[in-house]
This record gives structure tokens, C-alpha cells and sequence, in this order.
């Protein structure tokens, strides 16, 4: 590391909750259920084509479905086992394909790819038909990578400053290989480089550190300072032009797994973590696993919320659904739904906040016990300046936000609506003293520009 | 629900579809006493700030309470002086606290009854909460009007400054113009002749025959008369004292108008317009009952200490430039007294910090408030039918700030626009 190449972030805030997970990783036996869910696929049509029914026994990446505009991406089944259902939401949309796995699991046997020597069409084939595809998402717009562009970078962020992130060391450790030839993989992919954005305040894996064929970028700073978004803004920001591809470290590792041991492997180091839990700690288990599984009976009390991924953009989810495609956290919570008397003003409970209207600063390092209470109504934009406090981006937020709400394109493309997605803008919704739905504006924004684009 | 007190609230609760306006007023009171048990939606952040609208704008209020109280206790003061009787600061300040609240109460009063009023009706009307935007103001208007408002004056104003001024636009954070401010430009310009000139800064003197006396002391007075001669203390007593020789009522600014510092500075010590002990609105003229309300907002990160500092800057240079001109005797005040007369630090830490009015970007509000020093400070010194400049100065930046952010938004879009013409 040198100190020279450090990018410093000087804005952004760590929120410190209770709960973080103990550096220890378990294998688990609990989860005997997985499951595929096409609603975790930004753009994916409701009701995919099934290449399976309800009784077949599959194996770890043979293929489940497929949606009917891009018939050539195969999403593929991340456990063996027997399809035990197909599940419907409103509409007949498919919201889960479920998977009771093997003991075992048997993997489908991936034909010898030698992605040095074979054409950059060859490789994209190979992805496509084997399920690597949907590991890939393309920015703006947090999207399925299209499959006739050549992306102008790949970036990778090795470190997560949400709140109770997992430290990705964990997940690469013991998969340094496949995470490599993931690396190299990636970069037969691209015309430009692959970035690898290297947390400065901790101390990453060798497998990030020594990564070949990869530029490295040191980053230091408070959440969201590991969010890749923020990485890609300071090392090469994207227009509409300029398209870029993004991964998550695990992703990379199955990626790589499919060309340096010829299978499917799903595996996913899993972050248990919450207030709310016992024992928070990582867990060994596969993409998809079942919530109430995988926690068992690790949460205390009752009223709790469970959040596949982290509290400012995971999902709420019911313990009988599934882990998120793209996430490797739970986070179970305290549900805030109580009466406080004067608490606005005279708060009895101690809570996160940026504001000094609250003793918190008194209390350095103190992890609290956050519950979902919103804490306040929601008001009109009030109070200028918060969001950019710890949005470390050349961006206005604020006028951003009311030019989607007006509906300006214009606007919205030049204060740089591109170069955003949900989980960039969640700390400013965390903030936000009017409590306004921040990602959910900005979503609805990227909805509007895409369908203008 | 284990509380009984919710419990019994609950009970209580008007019918939303039979008495929309009572459960509008109902809905803002029990928010008031208990935050709601509202929890994230699920889409989003699960977890929230701990601050919300009311805490924020409560800080406001809290931080403007040293000026109430300074306030309440400088009207009597100002009242006294001018009679002749108590003059030192520390006599007959039982008098003068009760004389100060005789004043202000129904002053507070009549501003929280009209402005919350219209604020109810039109939350029932838009059919949401009601928003906390008027805690703030309603806290501000009294402490910017003189001693002796009339009443229908002030619900006049404060009529026209709601209305006009924050409802027309939609509400708390749509306005364009300080409301607070507007109730107070409306009392100026409207009724130019019952209060403004040198008269209506010092409370309780009565014009006979184009000289001053002390008007006569009403119910209250002899309320609060009663019981102090309970205690064996000083009493008000009947009134009709003549004013002291030489009385002009003028404030500092005025009389530096006329004859630059030295005039000021001969009929008030330089040490009491510091402390506040001269005539002026309500809350504005102690200093340090005003800077300690704007390090609590600053510390507390409430209000932008960008704006604060820049209004001093702009000040400072502009009161230099001044004093390098030369021209009249107010331009050779020298700049740093600027900052002991008139109302300059009030608007600052209070009226330009107000978010939805001022510049919104980090860069604009450095030009704002810099902008609303020079301003202000060029209308109090070479605008004779205006002693004061900080009201219109800004009421004017509210409308350019607007125009301030855009060029520092095209800015920001200029900068992406030429990286993309790189890029492709």
C-alpha cells in the first residue's frame, strides 16, 4: 500500500449497531431449503419460463429458468436436491423456485474451458449457458449486464462498510483460487481494466492485496466508502456513454469456480447479524438459503424484523422466505412499532443519530440496539446540507431528489442520477430529518430514465 | 398498548371522517406528547435517524429562549429609563420582569393563537399533519417587533405573512420568503406611521402636547402591584411620570444616522449596547444572549455556520469600504460597532439561517450570506428612510438564493457534461 495512491473519503458515517458477527466461520447443517428468486433480478419479467417442475431432481447448476427477452441467459440451480415448489405471488408472478438440497450436493460437471485462448464471444456463451450470467450487473441502472457490450471497466469492491457488514476476508479465505481466475476471467471481458477497491483502515486478505491482473485502489473513509458505486465515482465515473460492469467478491469466487473446478459452486459465507441475535457469526451455506433455517434458534424475543442483507438497503423478509441472490447478510432487528412519550424531545432510549441534539457523542464506540421506529413523520424537504455530509460523491442529492420528483430529466441526468443506485443514497434516507423514502425516489427515477433511454 | 395514558388518548381520539378539522388538531397534539409507533416500510432503510422535524425545530426555540428572557427584562428597563426611575440595571427588576411580561404575553400569545390557527386549518385542509414549521416562527415574530405593537397590527401581519407567505406556496419547506420576516416587513411598510421614527421602541409613554409622559398603569399592572406590596417591594403606583430631561427615545442607529458614532455612543456606553440595555425590538439587542443562541445552534449543527460566518465577512467588508469612503459621518462608524447597534447578529444567527429560504448548497450559502452582510450593511448606512437593512436584505437573497443555487447546480453539470464528452 502506498500511502500516496490512498483515496480518503472524508464524508460518509459509520452507524454502530449491536450485533456484529464473531471473526468465525461455521458450516451449517440446518438449511435444508434453497431457493431462486427471479424477483431478485432488477428488469426480469414476472413470470419467467420454467425448465423445471415440481419433483425433479436437479444438480447444482443445472438450469431453472429463463425470461423470455433474453432467452440465452440461464439462471441456474445453486444446490441438488428435488424442486419442492414453485411458489407464486400476486399475479401468478414467480417469486421463489425451491430447492430441497442434497446431503451432499452433486454438481453438473462444467465442460474444460480454456478462457486464455478462446474468443471473448466463446467465454460470453459459456457464461450464459452455464448460469455465471446473472453474477454480473451492469451500471447505470443496477442491471443485467448486457450481453453485445463490451463493458468500458469491472470494478469489485472488497470491503463493506454497511452497518454489521461482513468482512469479505472470510469469503475468499480457502477460495483464493477460483477468486483469482474469477479476476482473470473478468478481465477477457472487458476493453478496459478490472478495479479492485481495497479498504485502507483494515487489513485485507492477500488474496485482495497480491490479485493479479487487476488494478488495486485504496479507499479509507466511513460508510459508504466500501460501496462500489462510491469506488467507481472516484476512479472512473459513469455516464450513459460509459457502462460498467460491477461484482460481488463471492460472485467473482463462483465465476472463477466455474472454470478452475468445473462447477457450479454457489457456496456463500453468510453473515448472521442483529441485536436480536444470540450468537451473530458467519455461516457457510449456499446462495438462496431459507431465512428461518439459517438463523434457527439463535433469535431472542419476539416483534423482530429479518432483513436479507444490511438495515439501510436490505429487504424485509419473512423467516420462511430466502436469503437475496445478491446478499451474504441477515440482520434481525427489533420491530419499533411503540409509543414513546416525548421522544422526540426526551428520548429514554438510547439511538443512532448524526444529529449533536443527542448525547451519542459522548459515547464513542457505543454500539446500539437500533429498532425500525421511524422515529418522526414524514415532512417536506426542510434542512439543507445533510445529505451531503455523508454522501462522499460530487453530487447534490437534494436537488437531485426533487428533480425526479418533478420529473426533470434533464436535471436529473446532469446532477449525475447515472452514477447512483439504492444503496449509495440508503445513509442520506438514514438521515434525513423529514424522512423521505430516499430510495425509492431515486428508483423511481432510474425506472423513468431507463424507459427513456 | 400496556400505557394507560395512550390508552386513554386513544379513547378520546375525534372521528376521522365526522370531525376532520378536531382530529387534524388532536393528531398534532397526542404526535406532540407521544412519537407515533410508526416503523420503516420495509422498502428502504429499516432503521432512522433518531432527529426528526420537531427536535430540530424545537433546538430553534430552546436556543431563543436567552432572548426571551433578556427581552422581557429590557422592555421594563427601557420603560423605567425613560421615566427616570430604577436606572441602574439591577433596581426594580421585579418591576421591570413583570412590566416585560405585561408586554410580551399577549404579544406571544396572540402570535401563537393566529399563526397556529391558520396553520390547523390549513393542515385540515391539505388533509396531513401538522407541520412544525410555525414553532419557529411563532417564536421568532415577537422578539422582531417593537414593545408596543398593537395587537390588530400584529394578527394583521401575521395573517398576511402565513398566508401569503407559507401557505399559498404549500406549506412548511415550500416558501420562498422568511416568514417571520414578511410579518415584520408587513408591520413596516403597512403602518409606516404608528410604528416607526424614534417613538416605538421604549414601552408606556404617552405623546401630550408633543411631550412625553408615562402612560397610565392598567389592571395588570396593579395585579402585579398587589402582590408586591404583600412582599414590602417597590410598586408601580399610578403612572403619568414625566419622562427624564432630554428623553429622545432614538436608538443607537438612529442617532449614529444623525451624528455617526460619537452621538451613538454619547447617550449609550458602548458596554450597553453590548450587554442590550438600549432601546429596539423585543429580542435583538443583547449580544450575548443572541451569540450564545447561535454557538448552541452551531454546536448543535442545527443552523449553517457557513451563512454565519459569511454574513460577518460580508459585513466586515463592506463596513471597511465604508469606512475607506468616508462620506458621511455614519459611514465613518468604524466597521466593528456595526456589529454592537441594530439588529445584525439576531438575523444573523436566526432569520438567514432559516434552511428553506436560504441557499441550499454548500457553496451558495458561503455567496448568501456574504451577500446579505454587504447588502444589509450598505441599506442601514446610505438609506435614509430606513435606519435598519438586515430585514430587506434578506427578503431579497431569499429570492436570489434560488438563482445562487442554479449557477452552482450548472456548475456541477457543467463538469459532468465535459467528463462524458471525454469519456465517449
Amino acid at each position: 500500500m502506498d500511502a500516496d495512491n490512498i483515496i480518503r473519503l472524508r464524508k460518509g458515517y459509520n452507524i454502530l449497531l449491536d450485533g456484529e458477527a464473531a471473526p468465525k466461520v461455521e458450516a451449517t447443517k440446518e438449511v435444508k431449503t434453497y431457493a431462486l428468486q427471479p424477483p431478485n433480478f432488477p428488469g426480469m419479467s414476472p413470470i419467467p419460463k420454467l425448465l423445471v417442475e415440481e419433483g425433479q431432481i436437479v444438480k447444482a447448476g443445472d438450469p431453472l429458468f429463463f425470461e423470455k427477452l433474453h432467452p440465452d441467459v440461464q439462471y441456474v440451480a445453486p444446490v441438488s436436491g428435488e424442486v419442492i415448489a414453485t411458489r407464486r405471488g400476486p399475479k401468478r408472478a414467480i417469486t421463489e423456485i425451491v430447492i430441497l438440497a442434497d446431503k451432499q450436493i452433486q454438481y453438473r460437471e462444467l465442460e474444460a474451458f480454456d478462457y486464455n485462448n478462446r474468443s471473448r464471444e466463446d467465454l460470453v456463451r459459456f457464461l450464459l449457458a452455464n448460469g455465471g450470467w446473472p453474477h454480473i450487473r451492469q451500471r447505470p441502472f443496477n442491471v443485467l449486464a448486457s450481453t453485445d457490450e463490451v463493458p468500458a471497466n469491472i470494478f469489485i469492491s472488497t470491503f463493506d462498510t454497511a452497518p454489521l457488514a461482513p468482512d469479505l476476508n472470510h469469503a475468499v479465505n480457502g477460495r483464493e483460487k477460483a477468486f483469482q481466475t474469477g479476476l482473470d476471467v473478468l478481465g477477457k471481458l472487458t476493453s478496459g481494466k478490472v478495479y479492485l477497491g481495497l479498504n485502507a483502515a483494515g487489513a485485507p486478505s492477500k488474496a485482495f492485496t497480491e490479485a493479479k491482473n487487476v488494478e488495486l485502489r485504496w479507499f479509507k473513509g466511513k460508510h459508504p466508502a466500501g460501496n462500489v458505486g462510491v469506488q467507481i465515482h472516484h476512479v472512473e465515473p459513469i455516464s450513459p456513454q460509459r457502462r460498467v460492469w460491477t461484482l460481488g467478491v463471492q460472485d467473482v469466487i463462483t465465476l472463477g469456480g466455474m472454470f478452475s473446478e468445473r462447477r457450479y459452486n454457489a457456496e456463500r459465507v453468510v453473515a448472521l447479524t442483529g441485536s436480536e441475535l444470540n450468537d451473530p457469526k458467519y455461516v457457510r451455506t449456499y446462495l438462496g438459503a431459507n431465512l428461518g433455517e439459517l438463523l434457527g434458534g439463535n433469535t431472542k424475543g419476539e416483534n423482530l424484523r429479518v432483513i436479507s442483507g444490511d438495515v439501510l438497503s436490505g429487504e424485509k423478509k419473512d423467516p420462511a422466505q430466502f436469503l437475496n441472490f445478491y446478499d451474504d447478510q441477515i440482520t434481525v432487528a427489533q420491530e419499533g412499532n411503540y409509543y414513546e412519550m416525548f421522544g422526540w424531545l426526551l428520548p429514554l432510549k438510547l439511538r443512532p443519530s448524526v444529529s449533536r441534539t443527542f448525547p451519542n457523542f459522548l459515547l464513542p464506540g457505543f454500539r446500539f440496539r437500533a429498532d425500525t421506529n421511524t422515529h418522526g413523520e414524514k415532512r417536506a424537504f426542510v434542512m439543507t446540507g445533510q445529505y451531503e455530509e455523508v454522501l462522499p460523491m460530487d453530487i447534490f442529492p437534494q436537488y437531485l431528489f426533487k428533480a425526479i420528483l418533478a420529473s426533470d430529466f434533464e436535471k436529473m441526468e446532469g446532477l449525475g442520477i447515472y452514477e447512483l443506485v439504492e444503496e449509495d443514497v440508503a445513509l442520506c434516507e438514514f438521515v434525513c430529518t423529514s424522512k423521505q423514502p430516499l430510495q425509492e425516489i431515486l428508483r423511481q427515477g432510474l425506472d423513468m430514465m431507463q424507459e427513456q433511454s | 398498548m400496556k400505557n394507560p395514558l395512550i390508552n386513554f388518548f386513544k379513547r378520546i381520539e375525534p372521528d376521522k371522517k365526522n370531525s376532520p378539522f378536531l382530529h387534524t388538531v388532536y393528531e398534532g397534539f397526542f404526535t406532540l406528547a407521544f412519537t407515533p409507533d410508526h416503523v420503516t416500510s420495509g422498502k428502504g432503510v429499516h432503521i432512522r435517524d433518531g432527529m426528526d422535524l420537531k427536535r430540530t425545530m424545537v433546538m430553534v426555540v430552546i436556543a431563543l429562549q436567552l432572548c426571551y428572557i433578556f427581552g422581557t427584562y429590557n422592555i421594563g428597563h427601557q420603560h423605567f429609563l425613560a421615566l427616570g426611575e430604577y436606572q441602574n440595571w439591577w433596581q426594580g427588576i421585579h418591576l421591570k420582569i413583570a412590566y416585560g411580561l405585561i408586554q410580551l404575553l399577549p404579544i406571544w400569545v396572540v402570535t401563537h393563537v393566529v399563526g397556529l390557527g391558520i396553520e390547523f386549518y390549513y393542515s385540515y385542509k391539505r388533509g396531513h399533519g401538522i407541520e412544525e414549521g410555525y414553532l419557529v416562527t411563532g417564536a421568532l415574530i415577537p422578539l422582531i417587533m417593537p414593545p408596543d405593537i398593537p395587537l390588530w397590527i400584529l394578527t394583521l401581519a401575521i395573517v398576511f405573512a402565513v398566508i401569503i407567505g407559507k401557505e399559498a406556496f404549500g406549506g412548511t419547506g415550500m416558501n420562498i420568503l422568511n416568514v417571520a420576516l414578511l410579518a415584520r416587513v408587513f408591520v413596516f411598510f403597512a403602518y409606516p406611521a404608528s410604528i416607526s421614527g424614534d417613538e416605538v421602541w421604549i414601552s408606556g409613554l404617552d405623546k401630550v402636547d408633543g411631550r412625553f409622559i408615562g402612560a397610565e398603569y392598567g389592571w395588570a399592572h396593579q395585579f402585579f402591584d398587589s402582590i408586591f406590596k404583600g412582599v414590602g417591594w417597590d410598586t408601580f403606583g399610578a403612572g403619568k411620570q414625566a419622562v427624564v430631561d432630554g428623553f429622545s427615545g432614538a436608538t443607537p442607529l438612529a442617532l449614529a444616522y444623525q451624528g455617526g458614532w460619537e452621538k451613538a455612543s454619547a447617550a449609550y456606553t458602548a458596554s450597553d449596547m453590548w450587554w442590550g440595555l438600549i432601546p429596539g425590538s423585543i429580542g435583538e439587542t443583547s449580544k450575548p444572549a443572541i451569540i450564545i443562541g447561535a454557538l448552541m445552534l452551531i454546536g448543535m449543527g442545527i443552523a449553517s455556520w457557513r451563512i454565519m460566518v459569511s454574513m460577518v465577512l460580508g459585513m466586515s467588508f463592506m463596513g471597511l469600504l465604508l469606512n475607506w469612503w468616508g462620506a458621511t459621518p455614519f459611514m465613518e462608524v468604524p466597521w466593528y460597532y456595526h456589529f454592537y447597534m441594530g439588529s445584525f447578529l439576531f438575523a444573523m444567527a436566526f432569520m438567514a439561517t432559516d434552511p428553506v429560504t436560504a441557499a441550499g448548497t454548500q457553496r451558495g450559502k458561503w455567496i448568501y450570506g456574504f451577500l446579505i452582510g454587504a447588502i444589509g450593511l450598505i441599506i442601514r448606512v446610505l438609506n435614509p428612510a430606513y435606519p435598519e437593512g438586515w430585514m430587506l436584505a434578506i427578503l431579497f437573497m431569499n429570492v436570489i438564493a434560488p438563482l445562487i443555487d442554479y449557477i452552482v447546480l450548472q456548475g456541477n453539470m457543467r463538469r459532468r457534461a465535459r467528463r462524458a464528452k471525454v469519456q465517449a
